[in-house]
């Protein structure tokens, strides 16, 4: 502690932190920090790890549920699934890292998901990305930055044996800059092996497992996740972390085991803020002191200073603590698992966050000031005269033919297929895999009792860009959608707040609109949300990406072998429209395609029936009924018809009711579903299955065939 | 019977493998680090990234300790079947014929293919028919089968090709569309595409339990008989 207080005041500026907050920081402690606390302290008052300007909002968020073992503030939500088993799971951003380095930044994206995930006790079993990229078709940089976030997602989850089960990709140029890679993980564990994150038990042992400490990732959170992007980016490419997968693999192995052998007093990962925010985070939880020694963590370089140390974001790490007796226990199953384990510190009474170089003590800081003094900001909303947002290029001029319609949707890059994307991924590994993508609407995967549980993750920016609360309840509607669709009933929900700079006013409006839109419609359904992430400051000198709240939902079905499927199955079979659906043309794809900017009121809810309407498909599906059901959404009746036709390889001859438009969007609401004659007449039923053209009487005629070619061309050329 | 699994760290199908051997008969894992087969009838090395599939695939986990016992069981006679991963680990270690190359594509694939059964007879493919198809899924980024023109020829005309993948289903770019070999004596066979997951209805096929039903008809025929 040794620099001196003029130059500190200049450092604190670099590292992110303001002059009020700096002032706050000399009252709380009546001194000056020295170094290594000052790097400390603005890695935990940043806002990736602070949640300064968004933790008052998520506050909002309905969190109580029948099912919830574990909701926020944990490392993540849990439910229990019945059969003494639970479902761990979160959604988190990588997205500054990946539009810096995306091979990697997407990859230990994968890896930092996992991580908080099997630190709750949970395996892994499935993941699933949120990815959005600016317009393939004139940017090369999105090209580049979808091939290489790919490759990366793919690099970790295949090798790490984690099945890759589903997600979204949308392309817009609000995203240019700024590439959104959010990565949801999902893990299994029987209640007895969950584990939570709070120290416990002065005397106990800080035990860091895992790989070496070196450079990579100092500053991630404040550099990278904590302001803009701009020029200059190159150079805070040591600031993104490099992903080891087969380390992770063996961390992961050797984790389980010691929970197993309930040889851990708790246990937390190291993500954003390395061993500041883990080991700050479990004294917190705990109401404790803990008290580490640098010079006892293994290190990948010579010659790191105390503070890189306590700050770097070296992937591939988990702390643990340990009764002394049991340490001996662990550091054998860890050699066993060819994992470091180091005892590094330990935990005492107290408030203190004490950190030791050798003898040396180089940072001494109460607990509570570093977790709980971080300074919470009310945001300045004001919603936006007009459109912050320009509209994309026309594709379409208005004059073309229905069916020329159709196929230059089903081929935009935000329709067509994804199996392009997707074949690049393991689905199956760990064999629960009962649907993949394309196969049903929702991921399933089965349960050791044959039941099964199901995952979405949604979110449309564009719609949200237009009207942020309700395209917000429309995520919501959707992956709830989605689930009915395989019969599932939804248990859970974790969130990815994706926005530019809140401290405009804009922006703050689109995400209070926005967090205020995802807690109506979450209280509506019904479903509590157990976790999540924030990620700011998307935003370029061109403007803020399109707000993107992202949503991730897992549900149950009581059979595995009833899960639903998304394709026609049977030519004769009776098809109906089930839903309240009064679609419009406002933030719909077609609208972009004819150059329109996201503007104007998305349609009005009615939430009653929205909740009739997905209890009626999930009914159905479980019971058979149903022989497939897709929900309506980007494209409209329309494409879904398309969908339908193109992934059960057969025709169907439709007629809309009337008036309906064929295009226009309403998420979440309505739902095509396929059966016998009997099973359907209590619905609108609108046509039949069979032949090998979709035609829609008066409308458009098109052969499966050329639909298919369409679908499945428009993301290939670009992959 | 009883298979043995390899767990090798990194050894992603493991416990899929286990899991599929398990509907056939008794199925333990074999720790990497140990001399010890546990008295099993064959031996599967499974999929996955064994030691990260650094360096190249397969070239570290041939030299674990337990590589030195499956081929010293290869050597007598002992079924030994790898599967991806496990299929280069083989041929890194000289129990299979040539070797498995970047695919044309350079990147990850996974598809459901449909392969066509060449050989029927034997101990991998003697529940199945010639010219039979059975649809397994493939998922590997190394995993085009190559061996030099003669190489190639002395294979085809031994009846070491067992599979090959069916017109259009070639999705790695292999050599002559092969997708699994077996050795000169017949007892060790590899193959990329993943027949433990196709061993259940919910999973979409369960041809690939053909495999392992061979493996068992043979064993009871002829090493427990």
């Amino acid at each position: 502690m040794s620099s001196s207080t003029s130059s500190l005041e200049e450092r604190h500026r670099q590292l992110g932190l303001t002059d009020d907050e700096y002032a706050r920081i000399l009252e709380r402690l009546g001194r000056p920090p020295g170094d290594v606390e000052l790097a400390m302290l603005s890695l935990m008052w940043s806002e990736h790890c602070g949640y300064k300007h968004s933790r008052r909002l998520l506050r909002r968020l309905p969190k109580d549920g029948a099912h919830v073992l574990m909701g926020p503030g944990e490392n993540a939500g849990v439910v229990d699934v019945g059969d003494g088993l639970a479902v761990a799971f979160k959604v988190e951003s990588h997205n500054h890292p990946s539009a810096v380095e995306p091979f990697q930044g997407a990859a230990t994206g994968v890896g930092g998901i996992l991580r908080d995930v099997f630190a709750v006790g949970a395996r892994p079993i499935a993941v699933l990305d949120s990815l959005r990229f600016g317009e393939p078709a004139v940017s090369e940089r999105s090209r580049y930055l979808l091939d290489q976030a790919v490759a990366g997602i793919g690099h970790y989850g295949n090798s790490i044996g984690v099945p890759t089960v589903g997600g979204e990709i949308y392309f817009e140029g609000s995203y240019e800059q700024n590439c959104l890679v959010n990565a949801m993980c999902l893990g299994l564990a029987p209640h007895d092996r969950l584990i939570r994150s709070a120290a416990a038990g002065p005397g106990n042992v800080v035990v860091l497992l895992g790989a070496l400490t070196g450079r990579d990732g100092i500053g991630g959170a404040s550099v990278l996740a904590s302001a803009e992007l701009g020029e200059g980016d190159e150079a805070k490419r040591p600031s993104v972390q490099i992903g080891d997968p087969f380390t992770e693999k063996k961390l992961l192995e050797c984790c389980l085991e010691l929970l197993d052998r309930e040889l851990l007093v708790s246990l937390q990962d190291l993500g954003a803020a390395g061993l500041t925010s883990a080991a700050s985070e479990m004294a917190s939880k705990g109401g404790v002191s803990v008290r580490l020694d640098v010079g006892r963590v293994p290190l990948r370089e010579p010659g790191m200073e105390p503070f890189e140390i306590m700050v770097s974001e070296s992937q591939e790490r988990m702390l643990c603590v340990v009764e002394p007796e049991r340490v001996a226990d662990v550091l054998g199953v860890c050699e066993r698992w060819e994992t470091l384990a180091t005892p590094i510190g330990c935990v005492a009474e107290g408030d203190s966050f004490q950190v030791l170089d050798g003898g040396v003590v180089v940072a001494d800081l109460p607990v509570t000031v570093l977790v709980d003094d971080c300074p919470l900001y009310d945001l300045s909303p004001m919603p936006p005269a007009t459109s912050l947002y320009d509209a994309a290029d026309a594709v379409l001029t208005g004059d073309e033919s229905p069916a020329e319609t159709l196929l230059a949707l089903l081929s935009s890059p935000n329709l067509a297929s994804r199996l392009p994307v997707f074949e690049q991924y393991d689905p199956i590994v760990q064999s629960r895999t009962v649907r993949r993508p394309d196969e049903a609407d929702a991921a399933v995967l089965m349960l050791p009792d044959a039941s099964a549980i199901a995952v979405s993750i949604d979110g449309n920016g564009r719609r949200v860009a237009c009207d942020p609360r309700r395209g917000a309840m429309e995520a919501v509607y959707e992956c709830s959608a989605n689930l009915a669709c395989v019969g599932a009933q939804p248990l859970g929900l974790t969130n990815c707040l994706n926005f530019g700079n809140p401290e405009k006013p804009h922006v703050a409006w689109q995400l209070v609109e926005a967090v205020e839109g995802l807690a109506l419609a979450c209280e509506q359904l019904g479903v509590p949300v157990v976790g999540g992430n924030v990620s700011l400051y998307n935003e370029a000198p061109t403007g803020p990406i399109f707000p993107t709240p992202v949503v991730g939902m897992v549900g149950k079905l009581p059979s595995s072998a009833r899960a639903g499927r998304l394709g026609f199955v049977a030519a004769g079979d009776a098809i109906a429209l089930v839903g309240p659906f009064e679609p419009s043309a406002v933030g719909s794809e077609l609208s972009k395609l004819l150059g329109r900017a996201p503007v104007g009121e998305l349609p009005v809810a009615d939430a009653a029936r929205i909740r009739v309407a997905h209890q009626t498909v999930r009914s159905r599906v479980r019971s058979g009924a149903f022989h497939s059901a897709h929900d309506v959404a980007e494209g409209g009746v329309a494409v879904a018809l398309a969908e339908c036709c193109v992934i059960g390889g057969l025709g169907a001859s439709v007629r809309l009711p009337n008036g309906l438009d064929p295009f226009g969007e309403a998420p979440g609401r309505a739902f095509i579903v396929s059966g016998s004659r009997e099973a359907l007449a209590p619905f609108v039923v609108i046509g039949e299955v069979g032949g090998d053209a979709l035609t829609i009487d008066g409308l458009l005629e098109a052969p499966v065939s050329e639909l298919r070619d369409a679908r499945d061309g428009g993301l290939r050329k670009w992959v | 019977m009883k298979f043995g699994i390899v767990r090798f760290p990194g050894s992603c199908d493991d416990i899929d493998a286990l899991g599929a051997a398990a509907r056939v008969g008794d199925a333990v894992l074999l720790w990497h680090a140990d001399h010890d087969l546990q008295g099993v009838d064959a031996v599967i090395v499974p999929g996955g990234f064994s030691y990260g599939d650094y360096l190249r695939a397969g070239a570290i986990a041939r030299f674990a300790p337990v590589m030195a016992e499956v081929e010293e069981f290869a050597r007598e006679g002992g079924l030994v079947l790898g599967i991806c991963n496990g299929f280069q680990v083989l041929c890194e270690a000289g129990l299979l014929p040539g070797a498995l190359l970047p695919n044309v594509s350079l990147k990850f694939i996974f598809r459901q293919v449909e392969v066509e059964v060449v050989r029927a007879v034997g101990p991998f493919t003697g529940a199945c028919a010639v010219g039979e198809r059975l649809s397994i899924p493939v998922k590997h980024t190394t995993g085009r089968y190559y061996a030099a023109d003669g190489g190639l020829d002395r294979l085809e005309a031994a009846g070491q090709v067992l599979l090959r993948y069916a017109p259009g289903h070639n999705p790695n770019g292999s050599s002559r569309d092969i997708a699994g070999v077996c050795n000169e004596s017949r007892n060790v066979f590899g193959l990329m595409p993943h027949p433990e997951h196709a061993v259940d209805p919910l999973g979409g096929s369960t041809d690939g339990l053909r495999i392992f039903e061979s493996m068992r008809s043979h064993v009871e025929q002829h090493v427990l008989a």
